[in-house]
């Protein structure tokens, strides 16, 4: 499907809806991180104002609430377009899971949004009307609303990953709540809210360093952008650091219910114990690679022992590739899991069951027996229900080139971020002493501060790329096991979704390009004098 | 209302601070063009609700037979 997309475009109203959601998502991430990424830069310099009462301080905290400003205000609303999709391309998954997938959504807007919009209120009006204390806990107030929405946002996009806390309905055809906290608090959510947000401070940190290497290269504003690199390079190097560590526990939850996604992501064929971590491998970019007749994927370069390590804390740990989780595997601890043939037979037993059950229900002629004993084999079958859409087994294979690749852009660059910002702190405090002697970083040559100004598209690639690898990884399920997309998909014409797909394309890089825009005359204009 | 009460001043806040804008204009223009353009254009013209465009009071018939005929071989 995937290689229909990319290389021969195919028109199908499953595709269409697929990349229609994934280019608006993709947008939608390119405001949202800057916000995050910025709230914390703005914070910190608002609160060495409050701390030193020096107007210089004051000054860098308004430039830096600025561009903050800019980037919130062509970011609002660019989530609520994937709303619209949910209700329009994707409807039988919103009746199917909305119970579930709506609340935290709609949590969200009313609270977390409400709390940002009326605290940045007051950071841009109240600086002569509220107290100093009270405009600074209105700057990180700001933060935290934005830091809220994320967490049910990730909170939502977790149970796609690993739905839990619901109970299917068979009278009402949709999966209800039964318990909010595994909801909200699932391990799942709380994983991925720590990865990403701190994902999203290195953008802000990243970013930040950039515009003050600009301003360093034009020998201008040298203060504001001497001190605003500090903060940068403090907070980007602890994101980068925790980034690292959360990404870390991420994977691990990955390995343990989404075992496929993890195959994906290192090009594992075959698994088995004392599996290696895979640095680089040749996987062609752009085919599914032979997985079913290959031992693994050539040219690899790995680190013994890692993957088994890192997905189950124990270097002979047992790790399944996509061979084992096809024909079904047994774990070293005894631990069955079935083939996919047999998870299908499942699916097929728990749909079949679906309908009989609705059939037996409203038939007036039934006395409840029949809807009773279908409804005792759905419930049996239910954890397979999605595998009743499979037909053939290889389908629920992702795309393994993008996740493997994905996944080592994002960690590559992570790497780098950690050595940059390390970098960037040692020039900022002239450490060690020994080699800023005939050197500062006031004065370095041009490519320097060009390496800065390069790595704020590199910070967006390496946010993007773990997108790829956690939607990507999921494929072909709207719903891990649930739900595939052409089960969740509406019934549209596919010449009316791909209409949609490119007038958000214009309308996504006309604002794109907008707010680049002003965001450097901004940047040209500096601080207030 | 007395001008040291806590709604004037929340009015005063709002009030002084969008007469003082000066690169907020730009943007708050840029917000309701972007809104008139995702609520009006779009949802209007093509994001309709589609279930209850093709279902409505019957959702979940409508969703199973859609489900179960989509796992029909």
């Amino acid at each position: 499907m995937i290689q229909n997309l990319f290389l021969n475009i195919d028109a199908g109203t499953i595709d269409w809806s697929r990349a229609q959601f994934a280019l608006t998502a993709i947008y939608h991430w390119l405001f949202v991180p800057l916000t995050l990424g910025l709230a914390v830069i703005m914070g910190i310099a608002e609160t060495q104002y409050y701390r030193t009462k020096d107007n210089f301080w004051k000054k860098a905290a308004k430039f830096w609430q600025k561009l903050f400003g800019v980037n919130f205000a062509m970011g609002v609303a660019t989530g609520i377009i994937l709303e619209f999709e949910f209700g329009t391309n994707w409807s039988n998954y919103s009746w199917f899971v909305g119970d579930i997938f709506g609340a935290p959504l709609a949590v969200e807007g009313i609270v977390a949004f409400f709390m940002e919009s009326t605290f940045v209120a007051v950071m841009f009006f109240g600086w002569k009307k509220v107290s100093p204390g009270f405009h600074l806990v209105s700057t990180w107030l700001t933060g935290l609303g934005a830091t809220i929405s994320a967490w049910w946002i990730l909170v939502a996009n977790a149970w796609m990953q690993y739905p839990v806390g619901c109970e299917f309905n068979p009278d009402t055809m949709r999966n209800e709540m039964v318990s909010f906290a595994d909801v909200a608090l699932s391990p799942f959510a709380v994983g991925k809210f720590c990865h990403t947000v701190t994902s999203a401070w290195i953008i802000g940190a990243v970013f930040c360093v950039g515009v003050c290497c600009w301003y360093l290269m034009k020998k201008r504003d040298t203060k504001l952008a001497l001190e605003s690199m500090k903060i940068g390079a403090w907070v980007g190097l602890v994101a980068a650091l925790l980034a690292a560590a959360t990404g870390h526990k991420s994977a691990q939850d990955v390995a343990a219910v989404q075992p496929m996604k993890l195959a994906a992501m290192e090009a594992l064929y075959n698994g088995g114990t004392d599996i290696g971590l895979t640095a680089v491998a040749w996987v062609n970019p752009f085919c599914q690679p032979d997985y079913a007749n290959e031992e693994s994927a050539p040219l690899k370069i790995e680190m013994p022992y890692a993957l088994s390590f890192m997905a189950t804390n124990d270097i002979h740990g047992f790790v399944p590739g996509v061979n084992d989780i096809l024909n079904g595997y047994t774990t070293p601890d005894g631990k069955v899991e079935p083939s996919i043939d047999e998870k299908i037979e499942r699916g097929k037993k728990a749909i079949a069951a679906l309908s009989a059950y609705r059939q037996a229900k409203f038939a007036s002629s039934d006395d409840g027996t029949t809807a009773a004993y279908q409804l005792g084999i759905l419930k049996e079958n239910m954890p397979y229900f999605g595998y009743g859409y499979i037909k053939d087994k290889n389908d629920i294979v992702p795309f393994i080139p993008v996740n493997f690749w994905a996944f080592r852009i994002m960690v590559g660059l992570g790497c780098l971020f950690i050595l940059f910002f390390a970098v960037v702190l040692a020039g900022a405090y002239k450490f060690p002493k020994g080699l800023w002697k005939k050197r500062s970083i006031e004065s370095l040559p041009a490519w320097h501060y060009w390496v800065a100004i390069i790595l704020i598209p590199l910070g967006y690639i390496a946010s993007e790329s773990g997108w790829l690898v956690a939607e990507f990884g999921r494929q072909p399920w709207t719903i891990q096991d649930m739900l595939p997309t052409w089960a969740a998909v509406s019934d549209l014409d596919a010449g009316s979704v791909a209409l949609t797909f490119f007038l958000f394309l214009i309308l996504f890089t006309t604002m794109l390009a907008v707010e680049i825009n002003i965001l450097l005359k901004q940047i040209k204009k500096g601080p207030e004098k | 209302m007395r001008k040291d009460s806590f709604l004037y001043r929340v009015y005063d806040l709002y009030a002084d601070g969008f007469r003082s804008m000066r690169l907020g204009r730009t943007l708050w223009a840029i917000i309701l063009i972007k809104l008139f353009i995702i609520f009006v254009v779009l949802k209007l013209f093509f994001f309709p609700n589609f279930l209850k465009q093709n279902a409505s009071g019957n959702e979940a018939s409508f969703v199973a037979g859609s489900l179960v005929e989509r796992a029909s071989p």
